[in-house]
């Protein structure tokens, strides 16, 4: 590093340039991972979070299912298939709409998710909900001044607050959870949607699937079902994605440049005695040094960013969520640097010789 | 430097070597069996015109280019056996260069010029320091001067710590490219009074090469090349 160091603190302007950029395309790119991690808990976090491990999807008599939470619909018959199967510790009935939620004070769109009590999140306080009862998030809670005992107004029906739960979310909308039969009364259903299985190491879904005529998918799987899930997190990882790969451009770029007009200097070292080795090395220091210094000051930026932008929009603030952009943004431009300064071991001592430099 | 490598100090010496270059369909000698012994504390001077092969015989010695045959020998060690890597060594280990141009770098200090090699054999520079510092003040840099980048020293200056970077190694062959080129008069028969001084000290075999004809009273040996041949 002895070089690299003093090029660094010699050519301060040009490197400050450099650190610059990559600072300010992992701002960008923690900033839409946490964006991203934040908007697939609005729109999946009650599905993701069911204490279940696999999501059941049917069809109406004579149609292929689909994973789909808006186009599937389980019958009585497919559900009793499910809980009797062998291996199946349990098949509990979601329904899932979204309606509206009226207070004294304020309305809300919330989603509106009927199951069994055992599906319910954690409660913070209260009980589950009975049928006539609902129990919300605890920052639905918080945020319309809901406690055990109101009522509230959720689309056709006035339902009384049974429990807090940790919040969760649906289609970006908050989840409201109650029983099966008061959510087909809200909805105008008269069966569930889809089933969350429980399974243990005997279970068959595909021959099920076969017999049953639907759909059985991994929870993880199931997310696609949700109306725009993919379109969302796609269309964002595609932003991520190209900034790591223009990140990983300019890098390269920019010290293919820098290379380049080292090759006198190069040379010089090469004719004193220094191997390409050595000078490789010392130029990925460089490139190490500059990348490491400016993805964690971006990380950093984009952090605090994210902690202030998470009260306003839905933002994931997390250790990962950090360093994996931070790692990726270092690991991808050193990539850019290797194909940059491997042109070190092509300059030939011999320049050094002679007036033309 | 170990014992034994001081020991083994031969000098340079050269034995019939020839260069061509490809010069369209055919190719054009540069050197034509060219003969030469530089024995340790000798300073010996290469003049000819433009064009009679001085930078090639030097490029050759350096070993920054293989002839075409004949052998370049550094300390009794044949350069034309070894591979690539094995001449980079040996230049390391060897060899000093006196640029023409005084070929510094440009973010670093007079004194970082010479610690650089410290780094690239693997030693602590900072252990060095004080080394290099002596030898700055050896060739007549010293104080302040010695904190200096390039652009802030004049071009005598340059050429002394271009100087001082060759012996850091404590080289056993010295070879001086033009070493005056860029200076005036006064300056340059400096320079070459400093060369002839070290040779001595250092017991270096040095080759410098040269079409300035006034330094070449200050020298022990005079060598003129013409046309690729030596005499
Ligand atoms: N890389 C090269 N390719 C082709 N011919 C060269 C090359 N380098 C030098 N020459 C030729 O070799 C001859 C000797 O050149 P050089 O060693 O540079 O002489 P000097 O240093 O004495 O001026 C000249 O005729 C020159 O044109
Ligand atoms: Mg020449």
């Amino acid at each position: 590093m002895f070089v690299a160091l003093r090029d660094i603190r010699f050519a301060k302007g040009r490197f400050a340039l450099m650190g610059a950029v990559v600072t300010l395309i992992t701002t960008l790119v923690v900033f839409l991972y946490g964006l991203t991690g934040g908007l697939a808990s609005a729109a999946s976090s009650a599905i993701a979070g069911l204490p279940a491990d696999r999501i059941v999807f049917g069809a109406p008599a004579g149609a292929a299912p689909t994973v789909s939470f808006s186009n599937s619909t389980v019958s009585p018959a497919q559900a009793a298939a499910f809980a009797g199967a062998p291996g199946v510790v349990s098949a509990r009935p979601l329904g899932l709409s979204m309606t509206r939620l009226t207070t004294s004070e304020a309305a809300a769109t919330v989603s509106v998710l009927g199951t069994d009590a055992g599906l319910l999140p954690p409660l913070k306080s209260g009980a589950a909900p009975a049928d006539g009862q609902l129990a919300v998030g605890s920052e639905t809670a918080a945020l319309y001044h809901l406690t055990p005992g109101r009522q509230v107004q959720v689309g056709p029906a006035k339902l009384t607050v049974s429990g807090i739960t940790e919040q969760r979310s649906y289609s970006h909308a908050p989840t409201v959870w109650t029983t099966v039969p008061t959510w087909e009364r809200l909805s105008g259903q008269n069966q569930p949607i889809a089933l969350a299985l429980s399974t243990s190491s005997g279970s068959d879904p595909g021959a099920l699937d076969n017999a049953q005529g639907t759909k059985t998918v991994a929870v993880a799987d199931s997310l696609t079902g949700i109306n725009g899930f993919d379109a969302e997190q796609g269309s964002l990882q595609m932003i991520q994605g190209f900034l790591f790969v223009v990140s990983a451009l300019v890098v390269g770029a920019f010290f293919t440049v820098w290379t380049v007009q080292r090759k006198p200097d190069i040379a010089v070292l090469k004719a004193v005695g220094a191997s390409s080795g050595y000078l490789v090395r010392d130029a990925l220091a460089q490139a190490a040094a500059v990348l490491v210094g400016g993805a964690l000051l971006g990380g950093s930026a984009g952090a605090v960013g994210g902690v202030f932008a998470s009260s306003s929009v839905p933002f994931d603030v997390s250790v990962p969520g950090v360093a994996v952009p931070v790692t990726v943004m270092v690991l991808l431009g050193l990539v850019g640097a290797v194909l940059a300064v491997r042109r070190i071991t092509a300059v030939d001592p011999l320049a050094a010789l002679g007036a033309n430099r | 430097m170990t014992l034994s490598a001081v020991q083994t100090r031969t000098g340079l010496a050269l034995r019939e070597v020839t260069l061509t270059y490809p010069d369209g369909e055919s190719r054009m000698t540069a050197l034509d069996r060219v003969s030469l012994e530089v024995a340790p504390g000798e300073f010996t001077a290469v003049a000819g015109p433009s064009g009679s092969g001085k930078s090639s015989l030097l490029a050759v010695a350096a070993t920054l280019l293989r002839p075409d045959s004949g052998q370049v020998l550094l300390d009794g060690q044949d350069a034309g056996a070894l591979a690539e890597s094995a001449r980079t060594a040996l230049r390391r280990e060897r060899l000093g260069i006196v640029f023409q141009q005084s070929n510094l770098l440009a973010s670093l200090t007079a004194v970082e010029q010479l610690l650089v090699l410290e780094s690239v054999r693997g030693g602590r520079p900072r252990a060095a320091r004080q080394r290099a510092e002596d030898l700055l003040a050896s060739v007549g840099l010293d104080g302040s001067k010695q904190q200096r980048r390039p652009h802030q020293l004049s071009g005598g200056e340059r050429q002394r710590v271009n100087i001082a970077r060759a012996l850091f190694g404590s080289p056993s062959v010295l070879l001086v490219d033009e070493p005056t080129s860029a200076l005036d008069h006064e300056r340059g028969g400096q320079i070459v009074d400093l060369l002839a001084e070290i040779t001595r000290t250092h017991r270096t075999a040095t080759v410098m090469v040269t079409h300035d004809r006034d330094l070449l009273g200050r020298v022990d040996r005079v060598l003129e090349m013409q046309d690729g041949r030596l005499r």
